[in-house]
């Protein structure tokens, strides 16, 4: 999708959150020089296109509670990952799950998974679940909890990727 | 740096977090609708938005976009650092602009961060100079395919 200059002025200011007023698209359309209406179009369009996967709010876990952070990573067999993924997308505790290329021989893993716990005894019963309940019970997995978080920010050029998080 | 703020929400936060992780609607009045269903008035919905956000709880409000389709690039990557040098290895590496998060992890892989780049080629360019900087492997994980869920409060 080609963007116009107004267009990426919004894609910008949208970058920074969206304003905390009654009418937030009227605000951020007079930043950039756009009613109302086109911007709702122009946010809608984003979102149809792609650009825009996901538009709400993100949670830093940590903040909350959750200090327990673990990846856990798992050596599926690739026929089955699609399958896993989304099996895996509906447990409440995964917060978010990727499939990424093995980095044989010392990385075998293909699918990660996040999992946000208060505990860590209760993540890793919550990882034994998903084995479990996959049928993954040979499967070669790790869980790597986080011990220290240096950074976390929204990217620059106003990307805000949740990866790993 | 670790903030070691012990936040609480309370039900209706919780009701807010919920409702918006899915979506935000594209309508005149979007924060009277979030409130209409879930019966809250707009002030409150907006003030306590405000709060979280202020709280640190929500670290944004708004649009994830799609690094990739934008035109730029996003990547997970991981170093295997020797212990007596990670203080200074984490120094180098959270100093690019180009680095979003960064985690220890309990892994002989024991350094994990996200890459976002203005172009695509600008991973590959940046790992290099990360690699350069640091003398180490930088172990290049993109995503292949992305199952989304998101953190689902218990009601």
């Amino acid at each position: 999708m080609e963007l116009t200059a107004k267009e990426k002025a919004l894609v910008t200011a949208l970058g920074g959150g969206l304003p905390l007023v009654s009418d937030p698209y009227a605000e951020l359309g007079r930043r950039v020089g756009l009613s109302e209406g086109e911007t709702i179009a122009v946010i809608a369009r984003l979102r149809e296109a792609g650009l825009i996967k996901r538009f709400g709010v993100v949670v830093r876990h940590h903040e909350l509670g959750y200090r327990s952070n673990a990846m856990v990573v798992w050596d599926i067999p690739d026929a089955r990952v699609e399958e896993i993924g989304r099996r895996f997308s509906a447990f409440d505790f995964v917060t978010l799950c990727y499939q990424r290329p093995r980095r044989p021989p010392e990385w075998p893993y293909n699918l990660f998974c996040m999992v946000h716990g208060r505990e860590r005894d209760v993540v890793l019963g919550q990882v034994e679940e998903l084995a479990e309940t996959c049928g993954l019970a040979g499967v070669k997995r790790e869980v790597l909890f986080s011990t220290r978080r240096f950074k976390q920010r929204g990217a620059v050029y106003c990307l805000a990727p949740e990866t790993a998080a | 740096m670790t903030r070691e703020t012990k936040a609480t929400l309370d039900e209706a936060d919780r009701a807010i977090v919920n409702a918006l992780q899915g979506g935000f609607p594209l309508v005149d009045e979007p924060f009277a609708e979030v409130g209409s269903r879930l019966g809250l008035p707009t002030d409150e919905v907006i003030e306590r938005i405000r709060r979280m956000l202020d709280d640190g709880i929500l670290s944004r409000f708004g649009p994830m976009y799609h690094a990739e389709r934008l035109g730029g690039g996003l990547t997970l990557a991981a170093l295997r650092v020797p212990a007596e040098r990670y203080e200074e290895v984490a120094a180098i590496v959270n100093a690019f602009p180009e680095v979003a998060h960064n985690y220890a992890r309990e892994h002989d892989l024991n350094m994990w961060f996200v890459l976002a780049t203005e172009t695509p080629e600008g991973i590959a360019d940046t790992v290099g100079r990360i690699e350069a900087a640091t003398g180490l492997t930088v172990y290049n994980m993109p995503k292949r395919e992305e199952f989304f869920v998101g953190l689902r409060f218990e009601a």
